[in-house]
């Protein structure tokens, strides 16, 4: 197993949204998470992430397993597409950068900054950022906003190399990407509301 | 860590990055400075060393709020702090990043500066001096106040509420630096405190402001 959750209560706001969360990923798996609008999706990935503590349960993986890919793509628009992924692909002391360029068909784009990208293309250069991390576990939020249906092959075709390569994806999205992948539909995790009672408590 | 320093670097310098908005208010408030004050050279001999620190000290808080914001907004912030660097280094390679676009070029424009405001010839090495060993503690007391208020919108004031306090120790003992060395007395004591600031500030603010970034990005 890569990646294994087990009764996280994830909350958002200092509300408990999702409890008692558990499944496990194992190499080459592909896990789509599903569930309504402000079910808790984001909230659970930014949990599996590391950016915010669960309330109850845990989340094991080897440290440094995880590539988080959110809503919003981190790019600098004054930088060129080559210099944003040259950045990532040295903090995280990856390899080169072209086969990240080429699997989402963005080569020809390498010189143009950032900001002359459209939607779709930003949200393209977003996801070369996965290629290059090296990372085995992606979680990614949403990825396939903006991106029109050939982009969307791009990106399954990119999931399914990176799972023939021994790693594994957890996806909140709500289209159907392509591929057959085990679900998990998080609205049977919805929590009670509940007191916490947690350090937050003073301060709100 | 140098990549993240190389590239802060590259977003100050292109356009839009601030780089020059510090160093252009520098200008503006000594020049400013003896229209107000009158052209009385002996005051503004007197004034001279304040008013230098002033200025490079507001320049500074000028370009704090872009230290964290921009990476917030664009969502690099989350990224980076999943990234396989410390959040306690990517404080202390922002602050230094700051430093380097906004501390050093006050610190290497204030000599040219201090002419227009008559200051006295044996003050311009300690000018030099004091700002090179104060400014680092500003750019890292300001990447704390920063990091407190990354999340909020148009956090501008209350990060300048929070800063200035912070930032009269450096400004007393800098300015102290430059008056007594103009008027030829020993500095010795106001330069080890100034440093010793700026060190205690380098040794603690990264975990301080990473702890609170943590926080912030909940």
């Amino acid at each position: 197993m890569v990646l294994n959750v087990s009764d996280l209560t994830v909350t958002r706001g200092g509300v408990p949204v999702l409890e008692g969360v558990r499944f496990a990923l194992a190499p080459g798996e592909v896990l789509l998470l599903r569930g309504p609008n402000g079910i808790g999706k984001t909230t659970l990935l930014r949990t599996i992430a590391g950016l915010q503590k669960p309330l109850e349960g845990q989340v094991a993986c080897a440290p440094d397993a995880i590539a988080y890919g959110a809503h919003a793509d981190g790019l600098k628009t004054v930088l060129t597409v080559a210099e944003n992924l040259e950045f990532w692909a040295g903090v995280y002391g990856g390899s080169g950068i072209e086969p990240a360029l080429a699997a989402f068909d963005i080569a020809a784009l390498r010189d143009r900054p950032a900001q002359n990208l459209s939607a779709g293309q930003k949200r393209r250069l977003g996801l070369a950022r996965l290629l290059v991390t090296g990372r085995p576990v992606w979680a990614l939020d949403e990825p396939t906003v903006s991106l029109d249906t050939s982009a969307v092959q791009l990106f399954a075709d990119a999931v399914k190399a990176h799972c023939d390569g021994g790693g594994a994806a957890l996806i909140a999205t709500h289209i159907d990407l392509g591929f057959a992948a085990r679900e998990l539909d998080v609205a049977q995790f919805r929590a009670v509301p509940r007191e916490t009672g947690g350090f937050d408590e003073a301060f709100l | 860590m140098i990549r993240l320093f190389l590239r802060d670097l590259k977003l100050a310098v292109r356009a839009g990055g601030g780089f020059g908005l510090g160093l252009a208010f520098f200008l503006i408030v000594t020049v400013l400075v003896p229209f107000g004050v009158g052209p009385e050279s002996a005051t503004l001999r007197v004034i001279a060393p304040g008013i230098l620190w002033v200025g490079a000290l507001l320049a500074c808080l000028l370009s704090l709020d872009r230290i964290f914001q921009l990476d917030y907004e664009d969502g690099s912030l989350d990224l980076l702090a999943t990234a396989p660097i410390p959040l306690e280094g990517v404080v202390a390679v922002k602050a230094a990043a700051h430093w380097m676009t906004t501390g050093l070029p006050l610190t290497l424009a204030a000599p040219v500066l201090g002419v227009l405001l008559n200051l006295d010839t044996p003050g311009y090495g300690w000018l030099v001096l004091s700002l090179a060993v104060g400014t680092p503690a500003l750019s890292m007391i300001g990447a704390f106040g920063a990091a407190l208020t990354v999340g909020l919108k148009r956090g501008g004031l209350l990060l300048s509420l929070l800063v200035l306090p912070l930032y009269v120790p450096t400004l007393i003992f800098g300015a102290e630096v430059v008056r007594r060395g103009a008027g030829g007395m020993a500095v010795e004591t106001p330069l080890v405190f100034l440093g010793a600031i700026t060190l205690g500030a380098l040794a603690l603010l990264p975990f301080a402001a990473a702890a609170a970034l943590r926080v912030n990005l909940r």
